[in-house]
């Protein structure tokens, strides 16, 4: 097996008392999409942010590149080389398009603007627009584009199907492919089933703040009786 | 006629030092969620910081500079030991900043005494302006382009610079920009040592028309608030507008119901708070 560029190791991470990750371990490797799945409410978005450092863990570790990083501040582990590609995309309204790539940029790897503009062509026509002005698929683009301005070894993308479009979503299905080629480790929180199913290499099932089940997503596809009891599908 | 033209000037000269105040006042909060009792007391300070150079023979726009500058390190000094870690917490961070703004005016009390100082505005600007049958002391109308000038440029750090799109990036979600990598906690920095600086070197501006006392910055304090619920908090063209309603307001107020001057400044931010409670150019939160 191939290092992984994410290894998260036993992480218990609370919300005040209230014990949301009770020893999860998963690991992304590189060039390969990764998929949290997991009914609502079982931690996926908490294991985003334990990751990120938004919610630092209480116990276990999480390393990037074999770099231990939960202790380090959010802006810290970024550079690490974690993009975020959040729930709800959280775009800046009052930024133009261009200036949320321009002050997320860290140069020195693969990813600049014109880069992201030729990934995403439509970003580059709505450069002078605020980021209040953009359509669901577009705002998608942009969180896109943005993480990957930092550009990262993980990139972190959470529900990012959510509110778009089946055909937009097609698109997204496509665009994480092609991240992925670039070598890449993408883990992918996603309720959207058939599309996780169909991008990711391997899934981790969390249920309770547990991993219930982990292995080939070929295998999740096939077992029907899993997906039942875990996903409720 | 000539009273109200008198007096709009007059206003319109005390709404452009209130600016000097309020724009940091709304920067600092738009940004780290800090209401910075202190910037008053700053202001102050920084009146009685240019005096003393003005006795040694400091030219005025140098000490107006120099006067600044000191504020800056002390506002910094207070940030970065107290305040820096209890942005999160807004209450905490209020009453320090309270505190801080207590000590500060009698700490110029214990310095300077307590008799009203007046500050001569510099010489090449102490003349008169003739105009028809108006009479306008020269420097106010400089202050109000100053001013003018200070908003401008505040306008284009915010809008046209990559340090003013991070500033507005941490207004509109701090912890997403945390997690692009951006230390947004050098902005925080940037932008107190900005809003003390101003209230500093405001300080000595403002003095040829306030001059210094002990207790002006308890004076300032209720108008800055007004200014900033008027304009709408976090709003740097809200803190210019309601600076100057609230320059004219206040001058007219104390011209025409001397009586009543407070209850004048305070039926325009009622209105605003029923009406539109986010200021006149502040976004809904």
């Amino acid at each position: 097996m191939t290092a992984a560029l994410l290894d998260v190791t036993e992480v218990h991470t609370y919300y005040g008392d209230s014990h949301v990750l009770r020893g999860v371990s998963l690991a992304a490797a590189a060039g390969a999409v990764t998929a949290l799945l997991g009914r609502n409410g079982m931690g996926k978005t908490t294991l985003i942010r334990s990751v990120i450092g938004f919610t630092p863990p209480r116990r276990g570790t999480v390393r990037v590149r074999g770099e231990e990083v939960q202790r380090l501040s959010s802006h810290e582990i970024a550079r690490r080389g974690v993009g975020l590609v959040p729930q709800g995309r959280r775009i800046f309204p009052s930024l133009t398009v261009e200036e949320q790539l321009r002050i997320a940029s860290r140069p020195g790897g693969a990813w600049s603007l014109d880069g992201v503009y030729d990934l995403f062509p439509r970003l580059r026509e709505r450069r002078r627009h605020f980021g209040g002005q953009l359509s669901g698929g577009e705002q998608q683009m942009l969180a896109i584009g943005r993480a990957l301005m930092t550009n990262p070894a993980v990139l972190l993308m959470d529900e990012p199907s959510e509110g778009l479009a089946p055909l937009v979503v097609r698109g997204l299905r496509d665009t994480i492919a092609r991240l992925r080629d670039t070598g890449l480790a993408v883990l992918l929180v996603e309720q959207n089933l058939p599309l996780a199913l169909d991008v990711a290499d391997t899934c981790y099932i969390l249920s309770r703040g547990r991993v219930v089940h982990h292995g080939p997503a070929a295998d999740l596809a096939r077992d029907e009786r899993i997906r039942a009891l875990h996903l409720g599908v | 006629m000539t009273f109200y033209a008198q007096n709009a000037l007059n206003g319109l000269a005390y709404g452009s030092l209130l600016f000097m105040i309020a724009a940091g006042f709304t920067l600092i909060f738009g940004l780290m969620r800090i209401v910075n009792i202190a910037q008053t007391a700053f202001f102050l300070i920084g009146a009685y910081i240019g005096l003393m150079l003005l006795h040694a023979g400091v030219p005025f726009w140098i000490a107006a500079a120099l006067a600044g500058a000191a504020v800056m390190a002390a506002g910094l000094l207070i940030y970065r030991v107290f305040l820096h870690r209890y942005h999160a917490d807004e209450l905490t961070a209020l009453l320090l900043t309270l505190g801080f703004a207590l000590m500060l005016d009698d700490l110029a009390l214990a310095a300077w005494g307590g008799d009203p100082q007046s500050v001569p505005p510099p010489p090449a600007f102490a003349s008169s302006v003739q105009l028809g049958p108006l009479v306008f002391p020269a420097y106010w109308l400089t202050l109000i382009v100053l001013s003018a000038l200070v908003a401008a440029g505040l306008r284009l750090l915010e809008r046209r610079t990559m340090l003013g799109a991070v500033i507005r990036a941490g207004v509109d979600d701090e912890e997403m920009t945390r997690g692009l990598g951006i230390n947004i906690d050098r902005a925080f920095y940037v932008v107190f040592a900005l809003g003390a600086f101003l209230a500093g070197a405001g300080g000595v501006l403002g003095s040829p028309i306030t001059g210094a006392y002990p207790g002006l910055d308890g004076d300032l304090l209720p108008l800055a608030f007004a200014v900033i619920i008027i304009g709408g908090i976090g709003s740097l063209e809200g803190a210019y507008v309601g600076s100057l309603i609230i320059g004219l307001v206040s001058t007219f107020g104390k011209a025409l119901f001397p009586e009543l001057s407070y209850f004048t400044i305070f039926v325009p931010v009622a209105a605003i708070m029923a009406l539109r409670p986010q200021g006149l150019l502040g976004r809904k939160r």
